[in-house]
Protein backbone atom coordinates (compact mmCIF):
# COMPACT_ATOMS: atom_id res chain seq x y z
CA UNK A 1 0.00 0.00 0.00
CA UNK A 2 1.25 3.45 -0.86
CA UNK A 3 2.24 5.48 2.16
CA UNK A 4 0.09 8.58 2.50
CA UNK A 5 1.83 11.88 3.02
CA UNK A 6 0.77 13.18 6.40
CA UNK A 7 2.65 16.49 6.34
CA UNK A 8 2.92 18.65 3.21
CA UNK A 9 5.77 20.90 2.04
CA UNK A 10 4.47 23.84 4.05
CA UNK A 11 4.47 21.77 7.24
CA UNK A 12 0.67 21.54 7.32
CA UNK A 13 -0.96 18.31 8.50
CA UNK A 14 -3.80 16.55 6.63
CA UNK A 15 -6.44 18.55 8.47
CA UNK A 16 -4.55 21.81 7.92
CA UNK A 17 -3.12 22.02 11.44
CA UNK A 18 0.43 23.05 12.27
CA UNK A 19 2.66 20.86 14.45
CA UNK A 20 1.57 22.48 17.73
CA UNK A 21 -2.14 22.94 16.95
CA UNK A 22 -4.80 21.00 18.83
CA UNK A 23 -8.00 19.75 17.25
CA UNK A 24 -11.09 21.78 18.22
CA UNK A 25 -12.24 21.00 21.77
CA UNK A 26 -15.80 21.47 23.09
CA UNK A 27 -16.56 20.85 26.75
CA UNK A 28 -19.90 20.50 28.49
CA UNK A 29 -19.86 20.31 32.28
CA UNK A 30 -22.48 18.28 34.19
CA UNK A 31 -24.46 16.78 31.29
CA UNK A 32 -25.71 13.88 33.47
CA UNK A 33 -28.21 13.98 36.32
CA UNK A 34 -27.60 10.84 38.38
CA UNK A 35 -23.82 11.18 38.69
CA UNK A 36 -22.27 13.45 41.33
CA UNK A 37 -20.09 15.04 38.67
CA UNK A 38 -19.90 14.61 34.90
CA UNK A 39 -18.39 16.03 31.74
CA UNK A 40 -18.98 15.56 28.02
CA UNK A 41 -16.14 16.45 25.72
CA UNK A 42 -15.77 16.57 21.96
CA UNK A 43 -12.12 16.63 20.93
CA UNK A 44 -11.86 16.52 17.16
CA UNK A 45 -14.05 13.52 16.30
CA UNK A 46 -13.56 11.99 19.76
CA UNK A 47 -16.72 12.03 21.84
CA UNK A 48 -16.25 11.05 25.46
CA UNK A 49 -18.46 11.25 28.53
CA UNK A 50 -17.08 10.94 32.06
CA UNK A 51 -18.88 10.62 35.37
CA UNK A 52 -17.84 10.59 39.02
CA UNK A 53 -19.62 8.92 41.96
CA UNK A 54 -18.40 9.39 45.50
CA UNK A 55 -16.68 9.52 47.85
CA UNK A 56 -18.75 6.46 48.80
CA UNK A 57 -18.23 3.26 50.75
CA UNK A 58 -15.38 1.27 49.18
CA UNK A 59 -16.64 -1.96 47.65
CA UNK A 60 -15.37 -4.68 47.76
CA UNK A 61 -14.40 -4.04 51.35
CA UNK A 62 -10.88 -5.49 51.16
CA UNK A 63 -9.92 -2.55 48.92
CA UNK A 64 -10.63 -0.05 51.72
CA UNK A 65 -7.67 1.99 52.88
CA UNK A 66 -8.01 3.16 56.50
CA UNK A 67 -5.92 6.26 55.75
CA UNK A 68 -7.20 7.49 52.39
CA UNK A 69 -9.75 7.22 49.60
CA UNK A 70 -9.11 4.96 46.64
CA UNK A 71 -9.84 6.10 43.08
CA UNK A 72 -11.24 3.47 40.72
CA UNK A 73 -11.55 4.16 37.02
CA UNK A 74 -13.63 2.32 34.41
CA UNK A 75 -12.60 3.21 30.89
CA UNK A 76 -14.86 1.68 28.24
CA UNK A 77 -15.36 2.04 24.52
CA UNK A 78 -18.83 1.81 22.99
CA UNK A 79 -19.22 -0.95 20.42
CA UNK A 80 -20.03 1.62 17.73
CA UNK A 81 -17.21 4.04 18.58
CA UNK A 82 -14.86 2.53 15.99
CA UNK A 83 -15.18 1.39 12.36
CA UNK A 84 -15.23 -2.31 13.10
CA UNK A 85 -17.68 -3.14 15.91
CA UNK A 86 -15.94 -3.68 19.24
CA UNK A 87 -17.32 -6.39 21.50
CA UNK A 88 -19.02 -4.56 24.39
CA UNK A 89 -17.52 -4.85 27.86
CA UNK A 90 -14.03 -4.76 29.39
CA UNK A 91 -11.00 -6.20 27.60
CA UNK A 92 -7.23 -6.18 28.23
CA UNK A 93 -6.70 -2.79 26.60
CA UNK A 94 -9.49 -1.04 28.49
CA UNK A 95 -8.39 -2.63 31.79
CA UNK A 96 -4.86 -1.29 31.37
CA UNK A 97 -6.08 2.18 30.44
CA UNK A 98 -8.48 2.16 33.41
CA UNK A 99 -5.57 1.33 35.69
CA UNK A 100 -3.19 4.06 34.49
CA UNK A 101 -5.90 6.75 34.37
CA UNK A 102 -7.13 5.77 37.85
CA UNK A 103 -3.60 6.06 39.21
CA UNK A 104 -3.07 9.43 37.54
CA UNK A 105 -6.30 10.82 39.01
CA UNK A 106 -5.59 9.38 42.47
CA UNK A 107 -2.41 11.48 42.53
CA UNK A 108 -4.37 14.69 41.99
CA UNK A 109 -7.15 13.97 44.52
CA UNK A 110 -6.61 14.84 48.19
CA UNK A 111 -7.36 11.25 49.14
CA UNK A 112 -6.33 11.64 52.78
CA UNK A 113 -9.51 13.67 53.37
CA UNK A 114 -11.78 10.67 52.78
CA UNK A 115 -10.39 7.57 54.52
CA UNK A 116 -12.02 4.17 53.78
CA UNK A 117 -13.97 5.53 50.81
CA UNK A 118 -13.93 5.02 47.09
CA UNK A 119 -14.22 7.57 44.30
CA UNK A 120 -15.54 5.97 41.15
CA UNK A 121 -14.67 7.50 37.78
CA UNK A 122 -16.39 6.16 34.66
CA UNK A 123 -15.19 7.07 31.19
CA UNK A 124 -17.28 6.08 28.17
CA UNK A 125 -15.87 6.62 24.70
CA UNK A 126 -18.85 7.11 22.38
CA UNK A 127 -16.72 7.87 19.33
CA UNK A 128 -13.00 7.27 18.96
CA UNK A 129 -10.46 8.97 16.71
CA UNK A 130 -7.05 8.55 18.46
CA UNK A 131 -6.17 10.08 21.82
CA UNK A 132 -9.18 8.73 23.71
CA UNK A 133 -7.28 8.07 26.94
CA UNK A 134 -6.15 11.72 27.04
CA UNK A 135 -9.63 12.92 26.12
CA UNK A 136 -11.07 10.66 28.82
CA UNK A 137 -8.59 11.79 31.47
CA UNK A 138 -9.19 15.47 30.65
CA UNK A 139 -12.95 14.89 30.96
CA UNK A 140 -12.50 12.91 34.19
CA UNK A 141 -10.55 15.82 35.71
CA UNK A 142 -13.46 18.14 35.02
CA UNK A 143 -16.00 15.60 36.30
CA UNK A 144 -14.04 15.29 39.57
CA UNK A 145 -14.06 19.07 39.99
CA UNK A 146 -17.78 19.13 39.13
CA UNK A 147 -18.39 16.51 41.84
CA UNK A 148 -16.68 18.83 44.33
CA UNK A 149 -13.78 16.45 45.01
CA UNK A 150 -10.82 18.40 46.45
CA UNK A 151 -7.72 18.14 44.25
CA UNK A 152 -4.26 19.63 44.13
CA UNK A 153 -5.11 20.78 40.61
CA UNK A 154 -7.25 19.57 37.71
CA UNK A 155 -5.18 17.12 35.65
CA UNK A 156 -4.99 17.70 31.90
CA UNK A 157 -3.78 15.30 29.24
CA UNK A 158 -2.61 15.34 25.64
CA UNK A 159 -0.84 12.95 23.29
CA UNK A 160 1.81 13.68 20.70
CA UNK A 161 4.13 11.80 18.41
CA UNK A 162 6.29 11.69 15.37
CA UNK A 163 4.76 11.81 11.92
CA UNK A 164 6.78 11.81 8.68
CA UNK A 165 9.86 12.43 10.85
CA UNK A 166 8.35 15.55 12.47
CA UNK A 167 7.29 16.11 16.07
CA UNK A 168 3.57 16.99 16.35
CA UNK A 169 1.00 17.19 19.13
CA UNK A 170 -2.52 15.71 19.27
CA UNK A 171 -2.40 12.92 16.70
CA UNK A 172 -5.53 12.06 14.75
CA UNK A 173 -6.29 8.51 13.68
CA UNK A 174 -4.41 8.54 10.37
CA UNK A 175 -1.35 10.01 12.05
CA UNK A 176 -1.53 7.55 14.94
CA UNK A 177 -1.76 4.55 12.62
CA UNK A 178 0.89 5.60 10.10
CA UNK A 179 3.09 7.61 12.49
CA UNK A 180 6.42 6.63 14.00
CA UNK A 181 5.69 7.29 17.66
CA UNK A 182 2.86 8.00 20.10
CA UNK A 183 3.37 9.58 23.53
CA UNK A 184 0.33 10.31 25.71
CA UNK A 185 0.97 12.26 28.91
CA UNK A 186 -1.09 13.79 31.69
CA UNK A 187 0.23 16.53 33.93
CA UNK A 188 -0.82 18.58 36.89
CA UNK A 189 -0.69 22.02 35.23
CA UNK A 190 0.23 23.98 38.37
CA UNK A 191 3.38 21.98 39.19
CA UNK A 192 3.89 20.31 35.80
CA UNK A 193 4.29 16.95 37.53
CA UNK A 194 3.75 14.06 35.14
CA UNK A 195 0.89 11.79 36.23
CA UNK A 196 0.61 9.55 33.20
CA UNK A 197 3.15 8.73 30.53
CA UNK A 198 3.14 5.94 28.01
CA UNK A 199 4.96 5.62 24.74
CA UNK A 200 5.43 3.34 21.79
CA UNK A 201 7.40 3.84 18.60
CA UNK A 202 10.80 5.36 18.03
CA UNK A 203 12.00 8.75 19.35
CA UNK A 204 15.56 10.04 19.80
CA UNK A 205 16.44 11.61 23.15
CA UNK A 206 16.29 15.09 21.57
CA UNK A 207 12.93 14.38 19.95
CA UNK A 208 11.55 12.97 23.20
CA UNK A 209 12.36 16.08 25.23
CA UNK A 210 11.21 18.39 22.43
CA UNK A 211 7.87 16.58 22.31
CA UNK A 212 7.53 16.61 26.11
CA UNK A 213 7.96 20.39 26.10
CA UNK A 214 5.31 20.82 23.41
CA UNK A 215 2.93 18.50 25.25
CA UNK A 216 3.37 20.38 28.53
CA UNK A 217 2.39 23.61 26.72
CA UNK A 218 -0.58 21.86 25.11
CA UNK A 219 -1.72 20.57 28.51
CA UNK A 220 -1.56 24.10 29.93
CA UNK A 221 -3.80 25.26 27.06
CA UNK A 222 -6.21 22.43 27.75
CA UNK A 223 -6.15 23.28 31.44
CA UNK A 224 -7.33 26.82 30.61
CA UNK A 225 -10.23 25.36 28.59
CA UNK A 226 -11.12 23.08 31.51
CA UNK A 227 -11.22 25.97 33.95
CA UNK A 228 -13.25 28.14 31.58
CA UNK A 229 -15.81 25.36 31.06
CA UNK A 230 -16.20 24.90 34.82
CA UNK A 231 -16.55 28.61 35.47
CA UNK A 232 -19.13 28.94 32.68
CA UNK A 233 -21.13 26.09 34.14
CA UNK A 234 -21.30 27.69 37.56
CA UNK A 235 -22.22 31.00 36.01
CA UNK A 236 -25.18 29.21 34.40
CA UNK A 237 -25.94 27.51 37.70
CA UNK A 238 -26.30 30.89 39.39
CA UNK A 239 -28.77 32.02 36.71
CA UNK A 240 -30.79 28.82 37.07
CA UNK A 241 -30.85 29.10 40.86
CA UNK A 242 -32.19 32.62 40.57
CA UNK A 243 -34.93 31.46 38.19
CA UNK A 244 -35.85 28.66 40.56
CA UNK A 245 -36.11 31.04 43.47
CA UNK A 246 -38.52 33.33 41.68
CA UNK A 247 -40.50 30.34 40.39
CA UNK A 248 -40.70 28.92 43.88
CA UNK A 249 -42.12 32.20 45.13
CA UNK A 250 -44.73 32.21 42.37
CA UNK A 251 -46.03 28.74 43.25
CA UNK A 252 -45.99 29.64 46.92
CA UNK A 253 -48.15 32.66 46.16
CA UNK A 254 -50.51 30.52 44.12
CA UNK A 255 -50.89 28.04 46.95
CA UNK A 256 -51.58 30.80 49.43
CA UNK A 257 -54.23 32.22 47.11
CA UNK A 258 -55.83 28.80 46.76
CA UNK A 259 -55.97 28.39 50.51
CA UNK A 260 -57.54 31.81 50.86
CA UNK A 261 -60.18 30.93 48.28
CA UNK A 262 -61.03 27.75 50.14
CA UNK B 1 -25.73 -4.96 42.50
CA UNK B 2 -27.00 -2.61 45.16
CA UNK B 3 -30.46 -1.22 44.69
CA UNK B 4 -31.56 2.35 45.29
CA UNK B 5 -34.27 2.64 47.90
CA UNK B 6 -36.99 5.26 48.09
CA UNK B 7 -37.38 6.56 51.61
CA UNK B 8 -40.61 5.70 53.42
CA UNK B 9 -41.52 9.37 53.71
CA UNK B 10 -41.12 9.93 49.97
CA UNK B 11 -43.07 6.78 49.21
CA UNK B 12 -45.93 7.96 51.43
CA UNK B 13 -45.81 11.33 49.72
CA UNK B 14 -46.02 9.76 46.25
CA UNK B 15 -48.93 7.57 47.41
CA UNK B 16 -50.73 10.60 48.80
CA UNK B 17 -50.16 12.64 45.65
CA UNK B 18 -51.44 9.77 43.51
CA UNK B 19 -54.64 9.60 45.57
CA UNK B 20 -55.22 13.25 44.64
CA UNK B 21 -54.48 12.47 40.99
CA UNK B 22 -51.09 14.18 41.10
CA UNK B 23 -47.46 13.28 40.40
CA UNK B 24 -44.32 14.71 41.89
CA UNK B 25 -43.29 16.49 38.66
CA UNK B 26 -46.79 17.92 38.10
CA UNK B 27 -47.52 15.61 35.18
CA UNK B 28 -50.92 14.05 34.53
CA UNK B 29 -51.11 10.27 34.92
CA UNK B 30 -51.05 9.74 31.15
CA UNK B 31 -48.51 12.44 30.38
CA UNK B 32 -45.01 11.74 29.04
CA UNK B 33 -41.89 13.71 29.88
CA UNK B 34 -40.26 15.72 27.10
CA UNK B 35 -38.80 13.52 24.35
CA UNK B 36 -35.86 14.64 22.22
CA UNK B 37 -34.40 12.43 19.50
CA UNK B 38 -31.07 13.39 17.96
CA UNK B 39 -30.14 11.01 15.12
CA UNK B 40 -26.73 10.63 13.46
CA UNK B 41 -24.60 11.63 16.46
CA UNK B 42 -21.83 9.04 15.92
CA UNK B 43 -20.09 9.21 12.55
CA UNK B 44 -18.31 5.85 12.98
CA UNK B 45 -21.62 4.05 13.47
CA UNK B 46 -23.78 2.93 10.53
CA UNK B 47 -26.71 4.53 12.32
CA UNK B 48 -27.02 6.24 15.69
CA UNK B 49 -29.28 8.30 17.91
CA UNK B 50 -29.23 9.98 21.27
CA UNK B 51 -32.60 10.03 23.01
CA UNK B 52 -33.61 12.02 26.05
CA UNK B 53 -36.81 11.17 27.90
CA UNK B 54 -37.00 13.74 30.65
CA UNK B 55 -33.68 13.28 32.43
CA UNK B 56 -33.17 9.74 31.13
CA UNK B 57 -30.63 9.54 28.34
CA UNK B 58 -29.69 6.71 25.98
CA UNK B 59 -27.24 6.54 23.07
CA UNK B 60 -27.86 3.82 20.50
CA UNK B 61 -25.54 2.76 17.70
CA UNK B 62 -26.02 0.35 14.81
CA UNK B 63 -23.08 -1.57 13.35
CA UNK B 64 -23.21 -4.05 10.46
CA UNK B 65 -20.84 -6.95 9.89
CA UNK B 66 -20.72 -9.81 7.42
CA UNK B 67 -21.35 -13.25 8.88
CA UNK B 68 -23.03 -16.61 8.50
CA UNK B 69 -26.84 -16.88 8.75
CA UNK B 70 -28.55 -19.20 11.23
CA UNK B 71 -29.08 -22.71 9.85
CA UNK B 72 -32.89 -22.45 10.15
CA UNK B 73 -33.05 -19.18 8.18
CA UNK B 74 -30.34 -19.32 5.49
CA UNK B 75 -31.88 -16.46 3.50
CA UNK B 76 -32.18 -13.95 6.34
CA UNK B 77 -29.89 -11.39 7.89
CA UNK B 78 -29.29 -11.50 11.63
CA UNK B 79 -30.34 -9.00 14.32
CA UNK B 80 -28.50 -8.77 17.64
CA UNK B 81 -29.72 -6.28 20.23
CA UNK B 82 -27.62 -5.61 23.29
CA UNK B 83 -27.95 -3.10 26.09
CA UNK B 84 -25.25 -1.80 28.39
CA UNK B 85 -26.30 -0.36 31.74
CA UNK B 86 -23.18 1.78 32.09
CA UNK B 87 -21.85 2.58 35.57
CA UNK B 88 -22.04 6.22 34.38
CA UNK B 89 -25.81 6.08 34.41
CA UNK B 90 -26.63 5.13 37.97
CA UNK B 91 -24.89 4.30 41.26
CA UNK B 92 -26.68 0.93 41.04
CA UNK B 93 -24.99 -0.14 37.80
CA UNK B 94 -21.65 -1.92 37.84
CA UNK B 95 -19.34 -2.83 35.02
CA UNK B 96 -19.21 -6.38 33.79
CA UNK B 97 -21.36 -8.70 31.72
CA UNK B 98 -25.07 -7.80 31.37
CA UNK B 99 -27.31 -9.08 34.14
CA UNK B 100 -31.01 -9.94 34.34
CA UNK B 101 -32.28 -6.35 33.99
CA UNK B 102 -30.08 -5.51 31.03
CA UNK B 103 -30.99 -8.78 29.32
CA UNK B 104 -34.74 -8.25 29.79
CA UNK B 105 -34.35 -4.70 28.44
CA UNK B 106 -32.48 -5.76 25.31
CA UNK B 107 -34.85 -8.65 24.65
CA UNK B 108 -37.93 -6.43 24.88
CA UNK B 109 -36.40 -3.88 22.50
CA UNK B 110 -35.23 -6.72 20.22
CA UNK B 111 -38.75 -8.17 20.02
CA UNK B 112 -40.18 -4.76 19.19
CA UNK B 113 -37.84 -4.48 16.20
CA UNK B 114 -37.87 -8.12 15.07
CA UNK B 115 -41.56 -8.94 15.27
CA UNK B 116 -42.67 -5.67 13.71
CA UNK B 117 -41.15 -6.79 10.44
CA UNK B 118 -39.67 -3.30 10.03
CA UNK B 119 -36.35 -4.73 8.84
CA UNK B 120 -36.55 -6.64 5.59
CA UNK B 121 -34.23 -9.47 6.63
CA UNK B 122 -34.38 -11.21 3.26
CA UNK B 123 -32.77 -8.19 1.65
CA UNK B 124 -29.82 -8.55 4.06
CA UNK B 125 -28.82 -11.86 2.48
CA UNK B 126 -25.81 -11.82 0.15
CA UNK B 127 -25.25 -15.55 -0.44
CA UNK B 128 -27.94 -17.91 0.93
CA UNK B 129 -26.57 -20.07 3.71
CA UNK B 130 -23.14 -18.46 3.41
CA UNK B 131 -22.99 -14.73 3.83
CA UNK B 132 -25.49 -12.30 5.31
CA UNK B 133 -25.41 -8.94 7.08
CA UNK B 134 -25.50 -9.08 10.87
CA UNK B 135 -27.15 -6.01 12.33
CA UNK B 136 -25.95 -5.09 15.82
CA UNK B 137 -28.08 -2.63 17.78
CA UNK B 138 -26.18 -1.53 20.88
CA UNK B 139 -28.02 0.52 23.49
CA UNK B 140 -25.83 2.50 25.89
CA UNK B 141 -27.70 3.91 28.88
CA UNK B 142 -25.97 7.15 29.91
CA UNK B 143 -28.34 8.52 32.54
CA UNK B 144 -31.00 6.43 34.32
CA UNK B 145 -33.93 8.47 35.58
CA UNK B 146 -36.70 5.99 34.92
CA UNK B 147 -38.38 4.28 31.95
CA UNK B 148 -35.37 2.83 30.16
CA UNK B 149 -37.70 0.60 28.11
CA UNK B 150 -39.24 3.44 26.11
CA UNK B 151 -36.03 5.46 25.86
CA UNK B 152 -34.06 2.44 24.61
CA UNK B 153 -36.78 1.39 22.18
CA UNK B 154 -36.91 4.88 20.66
CA UNK B 155 -33.11 5.15 20.49
CA UNK B 156 -32.78 1.74 18.85
CA UNK B 157 -35.51 2.48 16.30
CA UNK B 158 -34.14 5.93 15.49
CA UNK B 159 -30.63 4.51 15.01
CA UNK B 160 -31.99 1.82 12.67
CA UNK B 161 -34.10 4.28 10.68
CA UNK B 162 -31.02 6.38 9.95
CA UNK B 163 -28.68 3.41 9.31
CA UNK B 164 -26.93 2.52 6.07
CA UNK B 165 -25.40 -0.72 4.86
CA UNK B 166 -21.62 -0.12 4.78
CA UNK B 167 -20.89 -1.67 1.37
CA UNK B 168 -18.03 0.78 0.93
CA UNK B 169 -16.16 -0.29 4.06
CA UNK B 170 -16.24 -3.91 2.89
CA UNK B 171 -15.28 -2.98 -0.68
CA UNK B 172 -18.63 -4.14 -2.08
CA UNK B 173 -19.82 -0.92 -3.72
CA UNK B 174 -21.76 2.08 -2.53
CA UNK B 175 -23.49 2.45 0.84
CA UNK B 176 -27.30 2.15 0.74
CA UNK B 177 -29.89 2.87 3.42
CA UNK B 178 -30.93 -0.13 5.51
CA UNK B 179 -34.07 -1.59 3.84
CA UNK B 180 -36.98 -0.99 6.18
CA UNK B 181 -40.40 -2.34 5.36
CA UNK B 182 -42.88 -0.70 7.69
CA UNK B 183 -43.11 2.08 10.17
CA UNK B 184 -42.07 0.76 13.59
CA UNK B 185 -44.36 0.08 16.53
CA UNK B 186 -43.95 2.54 19.40
CA UNK B 187 -43.72 1.20 22.92
CA UNK B 188 -45.31 2.78 25.98
CA UNK B 189 -44.47 1.78 29.54
CA UNK B 190 -46.75 2.18 32.53
CA UNK B 191 -46.52 1.40 36.22
CA UNK B 192 -49.00 0.72 38.96
CA UNK B 193 -48.52 1.55 42.60
CA UNK B 194 -51.11 1.70 45.36
CA UNK B 195 -53.81 1.17 42.72
CA UNK B 196 -52.83 4.19 40.57
CA UNK B 197 -51.79 3.72 36.94
CA UNK B 198 -49.37 6.08 35.25
CA UNK B 199 -47.47 6.35 31.97
CA UNK B 200 -43.73 6.99 31.57
CA UNK B 201 -42.63 6.37 35.17
CA UNK B 202 -39.94 8.55 36.70
CA UNK B 203 -37.20 6.80 38.66
CA UNK B 204 -38.99 7.08 42.02
CA UNK B 205 -42.27 5.89 40.52
CA UNK B 206 -40.48 2.96 38.94
CA UNK B 207 -38.71 2.03 42.18
CA UNK B 208 -41.92 1.92 44.24
CA UNK B 209 -44.01 0.30 41.47
CA UNK B 210 -45.89 -2.91 42.22
CA UNK B 211 -46.15 -3.80 38.55
CA UNK B 212 -45.04 -2.55 35.16
CA UNK B 213 -46.59 -2.98 31.72
CA UNK B 214 -45.02 -2.14 28.36
CA UNK B 215 -47.23 -2.16 25.27
CA UNK B 216 -46.03 -1.58 21.71
CA UNK B 217 -48.62 -0.47 19.16
CA UNK B 218 -48.19 -0.19 15.40
CA UNK B 219 -49.72 2.36 13.01
CA UNK B 220 -53.02 0.48 12.91
CA UNK B 221 -53.04 0.51 16.71
CA UNK B 222 -52.53 -3.27 16.75
CA UNK B 223 -50.64 -4.79 19.66
CA UNK B 224 -47.13 -5.81 18.51
CA UNK B 225 -45.29 -6.49 21.77
CA UNK B 226 -46.16 -6.67 25.45
CA UNK B 227 -44.05 -7.15 28.55
CA UNK B 228 -45.34 -7.22 32.09
CA UNK B 229 -42.76 -6.80 34.85
CA UNK B 230 -42.36 -6.78 38.66
CA UNK B 231 -44.24 -8.89 41.19
CA UNK B 232 -47.58 -7.02 41.29
CA UNK B 233 -50.62 -7.79 39.14
CA UNK B 234 -53.10 -6.04 36.84
CA UNK B 235 -56.85 -6.57 36.54
CA UNK B 236 -58.41 -6.76 33.09
CA UNK B 237 -59.91 -3.29 33.59
CA UNK B 238 -56.50 -1.90 34.45
CA UNK B 239 -55.03 -3.38 31.27
CA UNK B 240 -57.86 -1.72 29.30
CA UNK B 241 -57.16 1.61 30.95
CA UNK B 242 -53.45 1.32 30.17
CA UNK B 243 -54.26 0.44 26.56
CA UNK B 244 -56.26 3.64 26.27
CA UNK B 245 -53.39 5.69 27.69
CA UNK B 246 -50.97 3.99 25.31
CA UNK B 247 -53.19 4.64 22.28
CA UNK B 248 -53.31 8.35 22.95
CA UNK B 249 -49.56 8.61 23.64
CA UNK B 250 -48.35 6.47 20.75
CA UNK B 251 -49.65 8.95 18.19
CA UNK B 252 -47.82 11.86 19.83
CA UNK B 253 -44.60 9.90 20.19
CA UNK B 254 -44.79 8.63 16.61
CA UNK B 255 -45.06 12.21 15.36
CA UNK B 256 -41.97 13.25 17.34
CA UNK B 257 -40.17 10.17 16.06
CA UNK B 258 -41.08 10.73 12.40
CA UNK B 259 -40.04 14.36 12.58
CA UNK B 260 -36.66 13.43 14.07
CA UNK B 261 -35.75 10.63 11.65
CA UNK B 262 -37.52 12.20 8.65
CA UNK B 263 -39.23 8.99 7.59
Amino acid sequence: MEKIKLIDEKGKRIDGRGAKDLRPIKIKVHPLNRADGSCYIEWGTNKVIASVYGPKEAQPKHLQDPLRAIVRCNYDMASFSVDERKRPGPDRRSSEISKVIGEALENAVLTNLFPRTMIEVNIEVLEADAGTRCTGLTAAGIALADAGIPMRDIPAACAGGKVDGKIVVDLRKEEDQAGDADLPIAILPRTKEILLMQMDGDLSEKEFYELLDLLADACINISEMQKKALLDRYKQEEDVEEDKETEGKKTENKEIKKEEEE
Amino acid sequence: MSKSVVSAIRKDYLYKLAQDGKRMDDRKFDEYRKITIEPGVITHAEGSARVRLGKTEVCAGVKLELGEPYADSPNSGVLITNSELLPLASPDFERGPPRENAIELSRVVDRGIRESGMIDFEKLCIEPGEKVWKVFVDLYVLDHNGNLFDACALAGLAALCTAKIPFERFGLGKDVPLPLATSPPISCTHVKFNGALMADPSLDEELIADARLTIALDEKSHFRAIQKGEAGSFTLDEVKEITKMAQSNVEKIRNIFKKAVKR
